[in-house]
């Protein structure tokens, strides 16, 4: 049971008339050679992960190790206590939690990198507000992180997911992907809708550069991270209502890797492009000397 | 691991903020310090490229002090690696190089000494998504991941050695996944490295000690 082409995978559920996460599971224990309860296990401990950081900085704000962020989870909570939130329910928390991953990650707290730790944000979000707005439980919870890990696979099999080969296009793009189709499948969509949402992201986030003020995953990182969730829930909503996707998953990830290539390498996490060479930026980093 | 798992895609599990540069460092250096016997008096750590440049804020020093300390990728412990070493009576430096270009922008060498005064230097290469390789060890050029169990066997470049090396993997049933043979010149000292699914029986260094053209042998388990 593998895949290597979203075509496959779409292929494998059609025939196997099961979902994205079912797929990903039964490759996992067949090429893994290790059991579902083993696997639901190392899962559960990523869920467990992912809730703690998106929940420490709203209590306690994380410093971080450059000193460009911290305590903006706290403050879009402080907003939302006082019902002047734009976002509505769904996207507010996620945009929140999404904050909240990044203070972790830059304090050098504990997080699971999703598919990259200056992504990792994204994900835990979106599935996590879900989870708050629709009661959804903790088991279905799992089979949404199965899911994306399928859309993150072909990302890092057949494309990249690094900033400094793709731009941040293939982090925070595909970490936007994976989350998007996983909150299709968990809002009941089919297979091949997830991967429809999965494509619009990447359309969407087509070409956004890596550019990390001081090359530090801090800023413009965790903001983008909050986008990224947006552009999720977009996604998947347009997905679930039935919008046709004109371009399969696969060949958007195509494009997204061939744009990402010719990025000039200065918009590739070297920090010497886009944000990072702002006369802003550069008066609060200090870092060229 | 020879397949992309799920726990790839979401993992590793880890102390920020870098995958690259902070659970790569700790994993690079956990290989490191698997190839020499403990306990360690001194380590000093040689950074270039893209780590030399932003090894500070990415915490790249406490993550490779933490994997020489034995600390896995999400050990809050990597926090306090300074502490702790401090602690244990590890003398520890970081020297950045920038004049060096021509590596992998995230490369690191690792010299170690241990209380009985062997000293080994092994270079790592961080390859993104916390992913390594060992590329050199004592300027040999070599090559393993840790991803699958690694026997590192450090020998006279000679004939029969490997011969015996396999013979003796083929009594206790070890599949070889992967095996190859580094050598300063010829007739000087050779490494072979065999890397194996599964764990390498531990019996099997001593076994192979016996041969008298084989001068160390490491086991690193996946």
């Amino acid at each position: 049971m593998d895949f290597r082409s979203g075509a496959e995978l779409l292929a494998l559920c059609a025939r196997e008339d099961c979902r994205i996460s079912q797929v990903m599971r039964r490759r996992e224990c067949a090429l893994g050679e290790t059991t579902d309860d083993e696997i639901r296990g190392r899962m559960s401990r990523v869920l467990e992960i992912m809730r703690e950081s998106t929940a420490r900085p709203i209590k306690t704000v994380q410093r971080s190790m450059g000193g460009l962020i911290g305590g903006e989870a706290q403050r879009l909570a402080a907003h939302a206590a006082q019902n002047r939130a734009i976002c509505g329910p769904v996207l507010q928390r996620a945009v929140t939690y999404a904050m909240a991953v990044l203070e972790v990650n830059a304090s050098m707290g504990l997080i699971v990198a999703a598919p990259t730790a200056g992504s990792s944000g994204v994900v835990p979000a979106l599935l996590l507000a879900l989870q708050e707005e629709y009661h959804i439980p903790d088991q279905r919870l799992l089979d949404g992180l199965f899911n994306a890990g399928a859309v993150g696979y072909l990302a890092m099999r057949n494309a990249t997911v690094a900033g400094s080969v793709g731009g941040c296009q293939a982090e925070v793009g595909v970490a936007a992907a994976m989350a998007a189709s996983a909150a299709v499948e968990l809002m009941g969509g089919q297979p091949g809708q997830c991967l429809d949402a999965a494509s619009t992201v990447l359309m969407n986030m087509l070409g956004l550069v890596c550019d990390p003020v001081g090359g530090l995953v801090e800023y413009p990182c965790q903001s983008r991270n909050a986008a990224g969730v947006a552009n999720a829930l977009v996604a998947a909503e347009l997905a679930l209502s039935g919008v046709p996707q004109l371009i399969p998953f696969d060949e958007m990830l195509a494009a997204m890797y061939n744009v990402g290539r010719r990025l000039p390498s200065e918009l590739r996490e070297t920090a010497l492009g886009g944000c990072a060479a702002t006369p802003a930026a550069c008066q609060r980093c200090g870092g060229c000397g | 691991m020879s397949f992309i798992s799920v726990f790839d895609v979401l993992g590793p599990n880890m102390v920020g903020p870098s995958s690259s540069h902070t659970a790569g460092a700790a994993v690079i250096a956990g290989l490191a310090r698997k190839l020499i016997a403990p306990p360690l008096k001194r380590v000093d750590f040689t950074l270039y490229g893209s780590f030399a440049k932003t090894y500070h804020g990415h915490g790249t020093d406490r993550a490779l002090l933490g994997g020489i300390l034995g600390f896995d990728t999400d050990d809050l412990r990597i926090r306090e690696s300074f502490r702790i070493a401090n602690e244990r009576g590890l003398t520890f430096a970081f020297t950045s190089n920038e004049t060096e270009t021509d590596l992998h922008p995230n490369t690191v060498d690792i010299c170690m000494e241990n209380a009985a005064g062997q000293v080994m230097t092994v270079r790592g290469v961080s390859l993104g998504g916390g992913k390594v390789k060992i590329v050199r060890i004592n300027g040999v050029e070599v090559d393993f991941t840790g991803e699958y169990s690694a026997l590192i066997v450090i020998h006279r470049d000679t004939p029969g050695v490997v011969a015996h090396i396999t013979q003796v993997l083929s009594e206790h049933n070890v599949n070889i996944a992967f095996m190859r043979l580094f050598r300063e010149a010829k007739g000087y000292t050779a490494y072979s490295i065999i890397e194996s699914d599964g764990n390498l029986p531990d019996d099997i260094s001593g076994q192979l000690r016996g041969n008298p053209n084989i001068r160390d042998v490491m086991l690193v388990q996946s």
